[in-house]
């Protein structure tokens, strides 16, 4: 019920602030419906495409978190997918689309994995907390692609800030008429397999024994728990990667700077609504797409900002930190401690 | 005069539990005062509610006649309340002299506070170095900084709670004589233990709790610990506890073979363990005497694997059972069920695993077996190992270590907080284990306890292992734990 009632005290916020900013809520609101689930077409083309990056970077988040691993870098991941999705890409023209898409989203894969290499490294040799150094990797990233685009991968007239459109044969394939890719069932197949993996694989338990107490796992279970938690982060940064991946090769076929509305973060929203679990973030990863989605229709048809979107998104987590510690906080007093 | 503290028809409830049903208690200025009862009986939450920690749900607190508002810890400690709590209660990433200022409200500049510190522990008696680190300390420095704290803040009554338990005889020794120094000086204290001996040996008055009423308040001279001991275990303490007959059964295989093992002391520098040679069989159990920090925690941790050795030469037949002195940090995960503590402690080996599946339908009937044959009071296989008492979690994980069908079992301090009836469960489980075939090391800080339950004796001091004879006296056995110590 928690996570409902997170949702509802966001949408109360949402209409509250439209009315006292002098919107008209119905207005807004009906924009923002009509945005994201108003239509075959703004299901296929709007709500979806967005919900595939961050439901596998949510679902990332969600395994790195469970282990204790406090990944805040995934937008910086995502874009090392990307830049890699795009570099690997523009080459393969001449493959064949079955080899050249799997070649590419595993390139991306790769490179979230490298990205997320270096605070594993930080953390595990010289103890620098992740939460900093994959937070500042973020900026790198950032940067990095905005040299990629006006330089090394920027497209041939050397003009716009952005790389070639990569050839057909890259691209993931696209339902006819709409711009859902087939990036989808690879989110809703990752959600499935790490479901059974961290209700019914052993690996999977200890993973999470090493996000509740580490020390534990390790005396009693015999847990390598620096293992397990490079492995973690290591995995979500893999699945960011193949996120930006997936975004290159399946909705913008090219490389820019901003190619994320700052999925990456939005993501960490998306994992902590879902309690971390995997099925729940397919859920949870498709209400802040349609809210994503409905905001542009929203700034469109009734001039609110879209910007609104991010503070109902912030309404929504705080309310479910909130109510996760009065539980704790209870929980603990009825314990006598 | 008024009363140092009166509590009057206290009755507090947690959910379906009745921990207290109107109790009444008075403490009289300058005073020591023993509450006694068995885990549970609810002398914890008594306290707790004289020093505002838990608001009762009907009844009065007044400290010198003075009535204090309910659930109101800065109040009671405003009118010189101090309290120390059975677990610590020290930030790990701060100073000792930083927690004596976060507890007394002190200045936390450094160098002026440091000397503070330092003139506060020479004042007390509880000798600590103030620029250490929490995380540094031993369970029984810890243990000494909580007093210290307490004392800090201008205690004119003293609650303590278990004060003793994680100390060694004379460490205990000594903070029991200070306790008796403040009485001079007109400090009253509560002394929450579940040893008799204490009670006998410092307590002017003793008020005795079963199952949350008062069933004993009197002098202590009107008494003995017989009938103490009576009044708190109901009609089930007859006797004395059933010493140990020599192990008649031939010792099994060698298990553990030390030669000239040094250990690097755990969580600081220097050698923690400098040398043991040693020897433990199958069948035998093996006790570990020594004072706090003398070696112990680094002999029995390099034991169960859990400490690499710094030079020398160590064998264990494997698998290791090790049971952690902290049961709430390293023994249970608070927040997993019962069945998932179970499945971390069996890792790999277990029936229910399947290549890398958990088949946890197998694991949870497991657990209810276990729950069963330990009668672990818990609401089923699924209640979080927090919802236990320490005493129904130590059953867990004893079962949960005993199940891996160890070859060597480590126990660490395994008594720790318990009542005297959980305490000999926990001594009965591992005189079985060794009489089951099992090598079984433990270090108890009690030495009366260990010299109960132990076959053999050796003894840590100063991180040297030193064999005892089987008849050296209980005397001569302390002075040599103490001798070294003082080295």
């Amino acid at each position: 019920m928690r996570p409902f009632a997170a949702v509802g005290a966001g949408l109360l916020t949402l209409i509250l602030g439209l009315a006292a900013g002098g919107y008209d809520p119905v207005l807004a609101l009906a924009a923002l419906w009509r945005g994201a689930l108003g239509s075959p077409d703004a299901i296929l083309s709007a709500l979806l495409p967005r919900a595939i990056p961050l439901i596998l970077i949510g679902l990332g988040i969600g395994l790195a978190f469970q282990a204790g691993a406090l990944n805040i870098g995934a937008e910086g991941q995502f874009y090392a997918g990307a830049i890699a999705a795009t570099w690997i890409g523009l080459s393969l023209g001449s493959w064949p689309r079955l080899l050249a898409v799997p070649v590419v989203l595993a390139a991306a894969l790769a490179a979230g994995l490298l990205w997320a290499s270096v605070p594993i490294l930080l953390r595990l040799r010289f103890g620098v907390l992740e939460v900093i150094s994959t937070l500042l990797l973020n900026f790198v990233a950032e940067a990095l692609v905005s040299w990629m685009v006006q330089g090394p991968l920027q497209e041939a007239k050397h003009i716009y800030p952005q790389s070639d459109p990569l050839p057909v044969a890259a691209r993931l394939p696209q339902l006819p008429g709409t711009r859902l890719h087939l990036g989808l069932a690879l989110a809703l197949g990752l959600a499935g397999v790490l479901w059974v993996f961290g209700k019914r694989t052993l690996l999977g338990f200890q993973l999470r024994a090493t996000g509740a107490n580490p020390l534990a796992a390790r005396v009693m279970g015999g847990v390598n728990t620096r293992r397990l938690f490079g492995l973690a982060l290591g995995a979500s940064g893999a699945l960011a990667g193949l996120a930006g991946g997936s975004e290159v090769s399946g909705t913008s076929f090219a490389l820019f700077q901003s190619l994320s509305p700052g999925y990456g973060f939005t993501a960490i929203a998306v994992a902590l609504l879902a309690r971390l679990n995997p099925l729940a973030t397919i859920g949870t990863g498709l209400l802040f797409a349609a809210l994503e989605a409905g905001s542009s229709a929203m700034q469109r048809e009734a001039q609110v900002p879209a910007v609104v979107v991010s503070v109902v998104e912030a309404v929504i987590i705080v309310v479910v930190l909130l109510a996760d510690s009065t539980n704790r906080n209870r929980d603990l007093a009825e314990a006598g401690v | 005069m008024p009363h140092a503290l009166e509590l009057k028809g206290i009755r507090k409830r947690f959910g379906r539990v009745e921990a207290l049903t109107g109790v009444d208690f008075t403490l009289d200025q300058g005073e020591i005062h023993a509450l006694l009862g068995e885990n549970g009986a609810g002398k914890s939450t008594l306290m707790k509610i004289a020093f505002g920690l838990v608001e009762p749900d009907a009844g009065s607190v007044a400290v010198g006649g003075a009535e204090i508002l309910k659930g109101d810890p800065t109040a009671a400690r405003r009118l010189g309340v101090g309290m120390v709590h059975q677990h610590f209660t020290s930030i790990p990433a701060l100073t000792v002299a930083e927690n004596v200022a976060l507890a007394a409200g002190w200045s936390p500049r450094p160098r002026k506070l440091i000397e503070r510190v330092r003139r506060l522990a020479e004042t007390t008696g509880l000798t600590l170095n103030p620029g250490l680190l929490v995380a540094e300390l031993s369970a029984g420095l810890k243990q000494r900084l909580e007093v210290l704290k307490a004392l800090a803040a201008d205690a004119r009554v003293l609650l303590l709670d278990e004060p003793t338990s994680v100390l060694s005889p004379p460490d205990a020794e000594a903070l029991l004589s200070r306790v008796q120094e403040f009485r001079a000086r007109g400090v009253a204290t509560v002394l929450i233990t579940h040893k008799l001996s204490e009670a006998m040996a410092v307590a002017d008055r003793v008020t005795v709790l079963r199952k949350g009423r008062v069933v004993y308040a009197g002098p202590v001279t009107d008494t003995n610990a017989e009938q103490l001991a009576a009044y708190m275990l109901g009609e089930l303490m007859n006797g004395a506890p059933p010493r140990r007959a020599p192990a008649a059964q031939p010792l099994a295989d060698v298990r553990v073979k030390a030669e000239g093992l040094a250990v690097h002391r755990l969580g600081g520098s220097g050698a923690g363990l400098r040398s043991a040679n040693f020897v433990v069989r199958g069948g035998e159990l093996v006790g570990v005497a020594g004072v706090e920090g003398n070696g112990q925690r680094e002999l029995l941790r390099a034991i169960a694997g859990l400490a690499s050795s710094a030079s020398g030469h160590l064998e264990v037949t494997r698998p290791v059972g090790f049971i952690p002195e902290d049961r709430s940090s390293e023994a249970l995960i608070g927040e997993f069920t019962l069945t998932e503590n179970l499945v971390l402690c069996q890792g790999r080996s277990a029936p229910w695993i399947r290549g890398p599946w958990v088949e946890w339908e197998g694991a949870e009937q497991r657990t209810s077996e276990l729950i069963e044959s330990y009668a672990v009071r818990a609401a089923g296989p699924r209640a979080p190992a927090a919802s236990l008492s320490g005493g129904n979690q130590q059953r867990m994980v004893i079962a949960a270590t005993l199940e891996r069908r160890p070859a060597v079992l480590v126990a660490e301090n395994p008594t720790r907080g318990l009542d005297v009836r959980a305490a000999r469960e926990v001594m009965d489980r591992l005189r079985s284990a060794a009489s089951g075939g099992v090598a079984v090391v433990v270090h108890l800080s009690d030495l009366d306890e260990l010299l109960e339950l132990a076959d053999r004796i050796v003894v840590l001091a100063d991180g040297v292992l030193v064999d005892v004879p089987p008849d050296m006296s209980r005397e001569d056995i302390g002075r040599r734990m103490l001798g070294a110590s003082a080295g």
